[in-house]
């Protein structure tokens, strides 16, 4: 019989823990089903960080170290510094990237630190039971937001791949959802995208995923996905916001060049 | 074995120190008095072909050491007590995930921003964990310049040996001072294997992976887990407190008063016993290399020494080391204090002086 679906090697098989209708399951598959189809899982090393995917160090089988909350891209600054050669990403969520770590988030962009930023936008903090995030939207109520968040008392949400894409070391933005078939398969181009843009060389690449919290939205998971389209998609509009015009034939051509150049060198 | 002498600043030895340890990776945040050991590695780094990143702060700094040490390799990052305080979240950090490391604090006065001038008031920081969680980092004071080299480059030897951060603690005075030092043609390095790096798991020639996935991580939810975790780290700490203490003893055999001092208050008390002697006065002095692991039995046998009749600590702060000498020293003997703070320095009369009164009967 012909195997038409399979578990993918890039995930270690230790089962989720993740909520149902949670879509960092989904993300995950795709981060690790691309390391697996460039032949790059032996030779990259993750950054888990801190919320509900802090234990992704074990569900990723490369690599994997847990940094502390917010400090992903520094840990990932010193872990490529020393493995040049690497690929070399984190993994991040809303309340780790966009609020305690904003300074370790915009400063390894404008390095252009090259490596991979994964970066997983529900509008809340997820594990700590649904506090509001600094990607919390207009009105939205969570935990500390109970009356909606108020644009008067509380501020504004931040669009962090549209901030990024304002700095020149970053080299490729992009906002992705993981709500239908089409979307999925446009996160996995991305993801791609992305690590050849480090292996490229061209620096800091960022894939900020829209994703659902059913159980911190209060929804069932298909309702979830609705809110999101309806709620999120308008506040965090999808599609490339840097490098657009970077084709992945043109990276492949750049990477080969690459691998060209290093063995002259050896 | 040809020693060539060159004058050099404290600061910039540290620096020199970590090259020649093998280090290629250091990660700093300015902050005075510490910033000649950035400056040193921001040139010296590029022309060797190593990193230097200055990162946009202290916490970015001790992640990014976090890193490199994850991948196997040496790294460090320096700081005065305000930076090391933002550091201290990483170095707990570091100690969880059992990396090895080096962090150099070069005192300044606290607390808040405090001054620039040299204090040892991170005593406590620096030997009672500073972060959050039951962890120890071993602490070297060194107490001159050529011992700023030496001891510096055996910081990373400890480090990688043990899996364990090593700090430097020195103070602006050491720091900023000019001596002469003598380097070693060839250093001491001892290289240790790291199969537990986060380096790639790598690739087989049919393709197959040389190993399972490595994972660095301080974080494990099941309270057994961790206590066993905790544990293995308690038998660590035990084995570094059985083989790593490191003091100086001057003239116990005959001292009437035996002085407790580390680092730049060494110094000063040095000149002290000599002044001493020729008042007729015998004193000697215990120097804690080591502050963690503490030198704790050398002290308690010299309380037990029946020529031993009192100690005088001499520290630059409100009294931090005393409370660890008092503990060794059990009673057996009365321990006198002399400190200053702010970033002013004892003069040796002051603590002359100290030791006359104490010499008279102890009306201090």
């Amino acid at each position: 019989m012909a195997i038409v679906f399979e578990k993918t090697e890039g995930l270690t098989g230790k089962p989720f823990h993740y909520c149902p209708g949670c879509t960092h399951g989904i993300a995950h598959r795709l981060i690790a089903e691309s390391m697996v189809e460039m032949g790059i899982l032996g030779t990259t090393v993750g950054v888990a960080s801190v919320g509900c995917s802090y234990n992704s160090y074990e569900y990723f089988n490369c690599d994997m170290v847990q940094a502390a909350h917010g400090r992903a891209p520094a840990v990932a600054t010193g872990i490529k510094r020393t493995l040049k050669d690497k690929t070399v990403f984190t993994y991040q969520g809303d309340g780790d990237l966009a609020s305690i770590g904003c300074a370790e988030i915009v400063h390894a962009a404008a390095r252009g630190e090259k490596i991979c930023v994964f970066f997983i936008n529900n509008a809340v903090y997820g594990m700590t039971s649904g506090q509001m995030a600094p990607t919390t939207l207009l009105g939205q109520v969570t935990t500390t937001s109970p009356f909606g968040r108020d644009a008067s008392y509380q501020g504004y949400p931040i669009n962090v791949a549209e901030l990024l894409s304002n700095l020149t070391g970053a080299a490729y933005v992009e906002r992705v959802c993981m709500t239908d078939f089409k979307n999925i398969n446009n996160a996995k181009k991305a993801i791609k995208k992305a690590f050849k843009v480090q292996q490229a060389g061209l620096g800091f690449a960022f894939v900020e995923f829209l994703s659902t919290c059913p159980t911190n939205w209060g929804k069932a998971p298909l309702d979830a996905m609705d809110w999101l389209k309806e709620k999120m998609i308008p506040q965090y509009p999808l599609g490339c916001f840097k490098g657009e015009d970077i084709t992945v034939q043109a990276l492949d051509e750049m990477i080969a060049a690459k691998a060209a150049g290093e063995e002259v060198k050896a | 074995m040809a020693q060539k002498r060159l004058l050099m600043k404290g600061n910039e030895v540290i620096a020199e120190a970590a090259i020649r340890a093998g280090c290629r990776n250091y990660f700093g945040y300015p902050i005075t008095p510490q910033t000649e050991v950035m400056h040193y590695m921001a040139k010296k780094m590029v022309q060797i072909g190593g990193n230097f990143v200055q990162a946009e702060s202290e916490l970015a700094a001790i992640n990014m050491v976090y890193g490199a040490a994850s991948a196997g390799f040496r790294a460090m990052t320096s700081s005065s007590s305000p930076g090391i305080s933002l550091k201290q979240e990483g170095i707990s950090y570091i100690a969880g995930a059992e990396l090895p490391a080096v962090v150099v604090n070069i005192v300044r006065a606290g607390p808040g921003l405090g001054g620039i001038l040299p204090a040892q008031g991170d005593y406590f920081q620096a030997t009672k964990g500073g972060g959050h969680g039951d962890y120890r980092n071993i602490v070297i004071a060194p107490a001159s310049v050529q011992e700023l080299y030496e001891l510096t480059v055996e910081a990373f030897n400890l480090a990688d040996k043990y899996r364990n951060l090593v700090m430097i603690l020195g103070d602006g005075t050491l720091g900023q001072m000019m001596e002469p030092v003598a380097f070693r043609d060839e250093e001491p390095i001892v290289t240790y294997e790291k199969p537990w790096a986060t380096n790639g798991r790598g690739y087989n020639d049919d393709g197959s992976y040389k190993r399972e996935h490595n994972t660095i991580t301080s974080i494990y939810i099941d309270p057994d887990v961790l206590e066993v975790k905790n544990n293995e780290l308690q038998a660590k700490y035990e084995l570094i407190r059985q083989n790593e203490v490191r003091y100086e003893a001057i003239g116990l055999e005959d001292a009437e008063i035996v002085i407790t001092a580390f680092s730049t208050c060494s110094r000063i008390s040095r000149n002290v016993i000599r002044q001493a002697a020729e008042l007729g006065i015998k004193v000697g002095m215990i120097r804690p290399i080591t502050l963690w692991p503490f030198p704790t039995q050398a002290i308690a046998d010299a309380a037990a020494m029946p020529n031993v009749k009192a100690f005088l600590d001499v520290e630059l702060n409100a009294g931090q080391m005393i409370e660890d000498v008092k503990l060794a020293v059990n009673g057996a003997k009365p321990v006198y204090f002399h400190g200053r703070l702010g970033g002013n320095l004892p003069t040796q009369k002051e603590i002359l002086d100290k030791i006359v009164a104490i010499h008279e009967g102890g009306k201090v």
